[in-house]
C-alpha cells in the first residue's frame, strides 16, 4: 500500500513540466485573419495556389461543416472550442526556398533540437554504413506547411512519390483526384470534415505498382504558432504489390491555451500492397493542473481496397490533453488483413479515447487488435474498438486483446468494445485484462536495487512489449525512451 | 570487529498487529546463520523488515549493517549496499526478459555506488558463466522473469541473482519451500559456493532438511517475535526431534 501511496503522491506534487520538447521557435509567420469564413478556405486555397476543383472540394466541406454539430460521445471533458478564436493557417514567412541552405535557420535549429535529421548525410564513395543504420526520408511540417522534404532525388529513382500534399495536388492532380477523400469522405465526421476545408498541408506518398520502397518516409509535426490550430492531411497510396513503411512524430510547445491538431490520414493498398503506418504521438500534454496542451482529434482510416493487401497500424501516445483518435481499417479487399497496435499513455490530467475499426467486407479478411493502455495520475484512458464483419465476410478472423495497467488509485481505464457480426462464419475473439501495477512486484525490483520509477519503467515496458516490437527499430527504441518520461510524472 | 548485521530488540508490526518482540541477532561476516520456527512466529517478517519491505512498521529496537542505520535507508540503498533477499514465491514479470532484469538490477546498484555500469557483452559473459554453474539453459535468460518457471527454475533463478549482485548479507526466505530433492540440491550447492570470509547468511527455514545441504554455523529458534534459543547445527537436528512446541508454549 505504501508505494502506492508514494506514488500517488508524487503524482500530485509533480509538476508535468517535464515536457522536454516544450520551447517555442521566434520566426515571423504568415497568418490567415483569425475565425472561419469561407473567406478563410478561399484564403488557404489561394496560399496554396490550388486549382478550382479542389477549392470546390473545399468549400463543400465547409458547407458541410456548419450543418453539423461535435461529437459529443467520447469519454471526454473539455469547454467548447471557440473556431472563431482561432487561426487556421500559419507559415513561416519567407520567400520560394530550392534547398535546405534557405530555409530560416531558425526552423533547422528547431528540427535539430527535436533530433530530427532534415540534412540528408550524403554517402561517400566507398564507405559502408554500419549495419542496421537506415535512412529515413523526412517531410517536415511547421504549423501549417511542409518546410521540407528530404531524398527526394532518390525516391523519385524508385519511382515514389514522396512530397507536401499541397504540391501533389498541383503537380499530381489525377492522382489526388483519384483517392483523396475516397477512404474518410468529407462528409465523414465533424472533424474530418473540418480538416477537408480547412486543411492546408501533410504528407503525399505514392509507390508505384511492385516497388518496395527502398527507405523508411517520415513526417514530422511541429505546431509552434500560438492559438493556431494544424489540420494536416496525409494521403499514402501502395498500388498493386507495393509496400511502404511510413512514420509519425509530433511535438509541440508549453502554452497555456489548448490547441487543436484535427488531421486526417487516409491510407489505400491495392491487390497484394502493404502499408505499415507507425505514429509516436507526444503533443504538449498540459501541466500538472490540466492547463493547456493539444486537443489531438484525428481521423486515420485505411483502406485495403484491393485482394491480398494489408494495412498496420502502430501508435505509441504520450502526448496531448485530448486524445480522440481511431486508426481503422476496411477490409474490402478478399483474404486482407488489419492490424492495430497501440500503446496509449495517460498521465496528470490526460484523456485518452483512443481504438481502432475493424470493418470485414471481403471474404476469409483477418485483424488483429493488441491494445496497451496505461492511466496515471487522475488521467482517463479509454479503448474504444469496433469490429464487424457484414454479410459477405465470409471466413473472417479478428483477435483483440486490450490490456490496461493502472498506476495509482486516482486514474481510470475504460474498454469499450463493439462487436457486430452478420456472417455466421465469422470467428471473432476478444480478450481484456485490467490490472494495477503490483506493490509485490515493485518491492522485488526495489530489492533489486532499482529504484521505484525505474521498476515503474520496466515493468511497463515488460506491459507494452507486444506492441514496441511491431515498430521500425529506431522509432522503438525513441518509443522506450518516450514511455519513461511520460511515465517520470507517476512516481517522480 | 564490527559485526556485519546486528538487530537489538526490534519490535514490528503489521496493520496493528505485533509480529516483532523484542528480536535480538547478530551476525559477523564469514557466518551462515539458520533461523528456524514454526508458522507464524515471525520468520518471514524479519526478512521483509531487513529488506525495507512497505506496510511493516517498526515500533522499536534498531538494526546496523556494517555499524550504519539500516532502518534509516530506503530499499534500493539497502540492496546497494548488500542486502539481498531470496524471496519465498519470486515475482513474475511478464514481457521483461530474465537477462534485462539482471542488467537493469546491477547496474542500477553500480550507479548508486558510484561505480561504472557493466557493458552488455560483459554482462552476459558474466551471467552465461553463473547459470552454467547453476545448471541454468541459456534459454531460461530470455524467457520473461519467473514467467511459467517451475518451482525449482524460480529459487535457481532466486540464487543467480545472487552470485551475480555478490551481496554482503543474503537473506534465504524459505528457499526450500516447493523444491524437489534434486533442485534443491542444486540450489544448496549454489548458496554454499557463495559462502566466504566476507559474506554474511541468514537461511531461514521451517525444516531442517534445507540444513543437510547449508550446513548453518548457527542456529536461532524464533518463536513469537524473539528468538528464543541458539545453538549449534546440532539444534536443527534436535528441532527435528521435538518439534516446536515446547518454544510455543514457552513464548505463549
Amino acid at each position: 500500500m505504501a508505494a502506492v501511496q508514494e506514488t500517488v503522491e508524487r503524482v500530485r506534487s509533480v509538476d508535468v513540466e517535464q515536457y522536454k520538447y516544450g520551447f517555442e521557435t521566434v520566426i515571423e509567420s504568415d497568418k490567415a485573419p483569425k475565425g472561419l469564413s469561407e473567406d478563410t478556405v478561399r484564403f488557404i486555397s489561394a496560399k496554396k495556389n490550388e486549382p478550382a476543383w479542389m477549392l470546390e472540394w473545399r468549400l463543400q466541406a465547409y458547407r458541410r461543416w456548419l450543418t453539423m454539430t461535435e461529437p459529443k460521445w467520447a469519454r471526454v471533458n473539455y469547454p467548447g472550442i471557440d473556431y472563431q478564436d482561432l487561426y487556421f493557417y500559419s507559415a513561416p514567412k519567407k520567400k520560394e526556398i530550392g534547398s535546405l541552405d534557405e530555409l530560416d535557420p531558425e526552423i533547422l535549429k528547431t528540427y535539430e533540437k527535436l533530433g530530427i535529421p532534415l540534412r540528408e548525410v550524403e554517402m561517400l564513395e566507398g564507405v559502408v554504413r554500419p549495419e542496421g543504420e537506415r535512412r529515413i526520408a523526412v517531410d517536415a511540417v511547421f504549423d501549417s506547411v511542409s518546410v521540407a522534404t528530404t531524398f527526394q532525388k532518390e525516391l523519385k529513382q524508385a519511382g515514389v512519390i514522396f512530397m507536401p500534399i499541397s504540391e501533389a495536388i498541383r503537380e499530381h492532380p489525377d492522382l489526388v483526384k483519384k483517392y483523396l477523400g475516397t477512404v474518410v469522405p468529407t462528409s465523414d465526421n465533424y472533424f474530418a470534415t473540418l480538416n477537408s476545408a480547412v486543411f492546408s498541408d501533410g504528407s503525399f506518398v505514392y509507390v508505384p505498382p511492385g516497388v518496395r520502397c527502398p527507405m523508411e518516409l517520415s513526417t514530422y509535426f511541429r505546431i509552434n504558432e500560438r492559438n493556431t490550430g494544424q489540420f494536416e492531411r496525409t494521403l499514402i497510396i501502395a498500388d498493386k504489390g507495393a509496400y511502404v513503411s511510413y512514420l509519425e512524430g509530433c511535438t509541440a510547445p508549453q502554452r497555456d491555451e489548448n490547441q487543436l491538431h484535427a488531421a486526417v490520414v487516409e491510407l489505400v493498398t491495392l491487390d497484394d500492397a502493404e502499408i505499415k503506418y507507425s505514429t509516436v504521438q507526444n503533443w504538449y500534454p498540459g501541466n500538472s493542473e490540466g492547463v493547456g496542451g493539444i486537443y489531438n482529434f484525428v481521423t486515420k482510416r485505411g483502406d485495403c481496397r484491393g485482394n491480398n493487401s494489408k494495412i498496420s497500424w502502430t501508435q505509441v501516445e504520450t502526448g496531448s490533453a485530448i486524445t480522440w483518435k481511431y486508426p481503422s481499417c476496411i477490409l474490402r479487399g478478399d483474404n486482407s488483413r488489419g492490424e492495430f497496435y497501440s500503446i496509449a499513455i495517460s498521465n496528470g490530467h490526460q484523456q485518452v479515447d483512443s481504438g481502432t475499426k475493424m470493418i470485414h467486407l471481403g471474404k476469409n479478411t483477418t485483424s488483429r487488435i493488441i491494445s496497451k493502455g496505461i492511466a496515471a495520475g487522475v488521467s482517463q484512458n479509454t479503448y474504444r474498438g469496433l469490429v464487424t464483419a457484414h454479410r459477405k465476410a465470409t471466413g473472417a478472423r479478428n483477435f483483440t486483446a486490450c490490456d490496461s495497467l493502472l498506476i495509482g488509485d486516482k486514474c481510470g481505464a475504460h474498454t469499450v468494445p463493439y462487436i457486430e457480426v452478420k456472417n455466421s462464419s465469422a470467428l471473432f475473439e476478444h480478450e481484456a485484462t485490467t490490472s494495477k501495477i503490483s506493490e509485490d512486484v515493485l518491492f522485488y525490483c526495489v530489492q533489486r536495487g532499482l529504484s521505484q520509477e525505474e521498476a515503474v519503467g520496466l515493468v511497463v515496458n515488460g506491459f507494452v512489449k507486444d506492441v514496441l516490437q511491431q515498430l521500425p527499430m529506431e522509432f522503438a527504441v525513441e518509443a522506450q525512451k518516450l514511455i519513461s518520461i511520460s511515465l517520470e510524472g507517476s512516481v517522480g | 570487529m564490527t559485526p556485519l548485521l546486528e538487530i537489538r530488540d526490534l519490535r514490528a508490526e503489521i496493520a496493528g498487529r505485533k509480529i516483532l518482540n523484542g528480536l535480538d541477532l547478530r551476525v559477523d561476516a564469514g557466518e551462515t546463520h539458520a533461523i528456524m520456527g514454526p508458522n507464524g512466529a515471525g520468520k518471514s517478517t524479519l526478512s521483509y523488515v531487513l529488506a525495507g519491505k512497505p506496510g511493516y512498521e517498526i515500533t522499536g529496537g534498531e538494526i546496523l549493517f556494517k555499524g550504519e542505520d539500516l532502518l534509516a535507508m530506503a530499499p534500493d540503498e539497502r540492496a546497494a549496499k548488500g542486502v539481498f533477499l531470496a524471496f519465498q514465491y519470486p515475482l513474475e514479470i511478464p514481457g521483461v526478459a530474465t537477462v534485462t532484469f539482471l542488467r537493469a538490477a546491477l547496474n542500477a546498484q553500480r550507479r548508486k555506488r558510484g561505480q561504472e555500469e557493466l557493458s552488455s557483452p560483459d554482462l552476459l559473459k558474466r551471467v552465461r558463466e553463473i547459470a552454467k554453474k547453476l545448471g541454468i539453459d541459456p534459454e531460461m535468460l530470455r524467457r520473461p522473469l519467473n514467467v511459467g518457471f517451475s518451482g525449482g527454475e524460480k529459487k535457481r533463478n532466486e540464487t543467480l541473482q545472487m552470485a551475480l549482485l555478490e551481496p554482503l548479507l543474503c537473506v534465504l526466505d524459505e528457499t526450500d519451500s516447493g523444491l524437489d530433492i534434486d533442485a534443491l540440491k542444486i540450489v544448496a550447492n549454489g548458496v554454499n559456493a557463495l559462502r566466504s570470509a566476507e559474506r554474511g547468511m541468514i537461511v531461514i527455514t521451517h525444516y531442517q532438511r534445507l540444513l543437510d545441504y547449508i550446513v548453518p554455523d548457527i542456529v536461532h529458534v524464533l518463536a513469537a517475535g524473539r528468538i528464543v534459543r541458539t545453538g549449534g547445527k546440532e539444534l536443527a537436528l534436535e528441532l527435528e526431534a521435538t518439534g516446536y512446541a515446547q518454544y510455543q508454549n514457552e513464548a505463549a
